[in-house]
């Protein structure tokens, strides 16, 4: 990379400076653009020019007729927005539903994972013994490709032969006959399906965060004669909060966008109960092959999350400097 | 402090309640691999009769498993190896230069993770089909395609967590590397990876982690000749019936290698998420 031998003629040419054995390192200046570059020539292919087209896509008029030709489909102007925003007619019914089921759902599922992690993490923040097999056991969920969690789910769920109906049956709590999967219910399965894998990840960023609180604290809230709830209400939560600020908040865009659990689950014919957004609009454009209409919905969605997302940032920040 | 009675009884009820929430799907999915397809179409029994290991045999020749087995891996790989370097590169200009957008680069990460994939997932494929048409790359329904989509799903987070490790290394290392003629390349290579080594492994399980577990783009970006895994797996439900035992054994056998990776390597993995998040 650098050579200290054999002063090259242009370093004799002018002098002082810069020393020669730098010379073909890029400058000081240069380097962090330079090293930041590959990465953001990538981001800026995948994700910044396709939302870029996608923005301009649901400005277009934009049906199967002229997707082989898309550059050269007419404006539609807003037409799409308003035609997904028309609560009068079907698709914007199915859309506003497809909305309240995706909050419910995350906000659910953005509860309970985090309830659960910090409730294991509390219990496991002391040592005891088995703690680090527990530890390790509960990550499993995690770790595994999101579509075989969801798959395993869908078999426990399973009408004729799954394991929940035969148990519930064989304890006579129902008839064992119910349909986890179709109508209302499927909400709850697609609830408890993403909630059983994604808590895990609260769980491991939370464990981390309790870590990193400094022992003498809680020492010194003993000798106060602080009990160990409000150690946990006093000490625990305020010194989580810069990872919770994150954390939720990944969380609930995670969530917001899931489309793999009612994929997998669901196949092709998704019930009402669990017709996430981002699966609504993939069946949506796939099957009516308007891709304008389908980035109208897209950029609402993504509109929708900017707005959360500044607002949050915004609220809990300022809380975080008043605490 | 000695615990409280209500704690420890807490502790045991609680822990008990979530062990049982995460195996008993988990003890299905094994058991379930190791019975013949009769018994899975029967009623479900919490203790199988009689154990097979068919499944494992089978679940080869009833879809092309092992096609997908390596289309994935081949995509996954890739994607996690480009991601890892880049990363490695990003964050040590963000750890070690004091640049312009520097500070800007935790916001950045966190909206990449507010674009719903569905919104990039058309123009994508109409820009990756552009591509093909003027230059000859063909990035749609190839393996390269899907390395170059999957490397930037992974590669936010991963400078998120690079960067945290290499502030963990004292920068007085690399600055005698520099003063002792390195270049500054040279003392990345030399001086911070070496002593970054759990995390860049970690990082590495998180970028192939990532790829390995990805639908929504597979399910539109693959063709029959690079279909991968999670789109692959699909194939064993028929209109009919599905081949549940086969499922998953498939499922145990695609998921051991990133779930081994993962639990090895999951300290690295927090600290380096919990790090990003604090400052």
């Amino acid at each position: 990379m650098t050579s200290t031998a054999a002063p090259s003629p242009a370093s004799t040419a002018a002098p002082p400076e810069p020393p020669a054995r730098r010379r073909w390192s890029p400058s000081r200046r240069m380097l962090p653009y330079l090293l930041v570059a590959p990465a953001l020539c990538f981001e800026l292919l995948v994700h910044l020019l396709p939302m870029l087209g996608g923005l301009y896509m649901s400005l277009l008029e934009l049906t199967q007729f002229y997707l082989r030709d898309w550059l050269n489909a007419p404006l539609a102007g807003v037409a799409n927005f308003s035609f997904a925003l028309d609560f009068n007619s079907a698709v914007g019914v199915t859309l506003l539903r497809s909305f309240a089921v995706t909050a419910g759902f995350s906000v659910l599922t953005v509860g309970l994972s985090w309830l659960l992690g910090v409730f294991a993490a509390t219990l496991l923040q002391r040592s005891f013994r088995g703690r680090a097999v527990l530890r390790t056991l509960f990550l499993v969920p995690y770790a595994l490709p999101v579509y075989t969690a969801a798959m395993i789910w869908k078999f426990l769920l399973d009408q004729d032969d799954g394991m929940v109906n035969a148990t519930l049956g064989g304890l006579g709590l129902t008839d064992g006959q119910t349909f986890w999967l179709l109508g209302d219910n499927a909400f709850l399965a697609t609830v408890a399906t993403a909630t059983w894998r994604l808590w895990p990840f609260a769980f491991l960023v939370l464990m981390a965060g309790m870590q990193s609180i400094p022992h003498d604290v809680y020492e010194s809230a003993t000798v106060d004669g602080a009990g160990l709830w409000q150690q946990f209400r006093s000490i625990t939560l305020p010194m989580l909060r810069p990872v919770n600020q994150v954390l939720v908040l990944v969380l609930f865009l995670w969530t917001f966008n899931d489309f793999n659990v009612p994929y997998i689950l669901f196949d092709k014919s998704v019930p009402n109960a669990a017709n996430l957004l981002s699966i609504h609009i993939y069946n949506n454009s796939f099957i009516t092959w308007n891709f304008g209409l389908g980035s109208a919905m897209s950029t609402l969605l993504l509109l929708f999350l900017l707005v959360v997302t500044a607002g949050y940032l915004a609220f809990t920040s300022r809380r975080m400097k008043d605490a | 402090m000695p615990e409280p009675r209500w704690f420890r009884v807490l502790r045991v009820v609680g822990l008990t309640l979530l062990t049982m929430f995460t195996v008993v799907p988990l003890y299905v999915m094994v058991t379930s691999a190791l019975k013949p397809l009769g018994a899975v179409r029967d009623r479900f029994q919490w203790l199988p009769e009689d154990l097979t290991f068919q499944p494992f045999m089978d679940m080869w020749s009833t879809i092309d498993l092992a096609d997908y087995f390596i289309n994935s891996a081949v995509v996954a790989l890739g994607a996690a190896l480009v991601s890892l370097t880049l990363a490695i590169l990003a964050a040590y200009a963000v750890s070690r230069y004091r640049f312009r957008g520097r500070d800007g680069f935790r916001i950045v990460v966190l909206s990449t993770q507010m674009f719903p994939g569905i919104l990039f997932l058309l123009p994508l494929y109409l820009i990756y089909a552009t591509i093909g048409r003027y230059t000859g790359i063909e990035l749609y329904g190839s393996q390269l395609g899907l390395i170059v989509t999957y490397l930037t799903f992974s590669l936010p987070f991963a400078i998120w967590m690079m960067v945290g490790y290499f502030d963990t290394i004292p920068r007085d290392l690399d600055e005698a590397a520099l003063i002792d003629g390195a270049s500054p390349v040279g003392a990345l290579w030399r001086v911070v990876l070496p002593a970054a080594r759990p995390g860049i492994a970690a990082v590495g399980i998180y970028a192939f982690m990532t790829a390995w577990g990805e639908t929504l783009f597979a399910s539109i970006m693959t063709d029959s000749d690079s279909r991968t895994l999670a789109v692959g797996l699909r194939e064993y439900s028929t209109e009919t019936s599905v081949y549940w035992n086969e499922v998953m054994a498939a499922s145990l056998v695609v998921s051991i290698p990133v779930v081994i990776g993962f639990l090895a390597l999951q300290r690295y993995l927090a600290q380096g998420l919990t790090a990003g998040a604090v400052k």
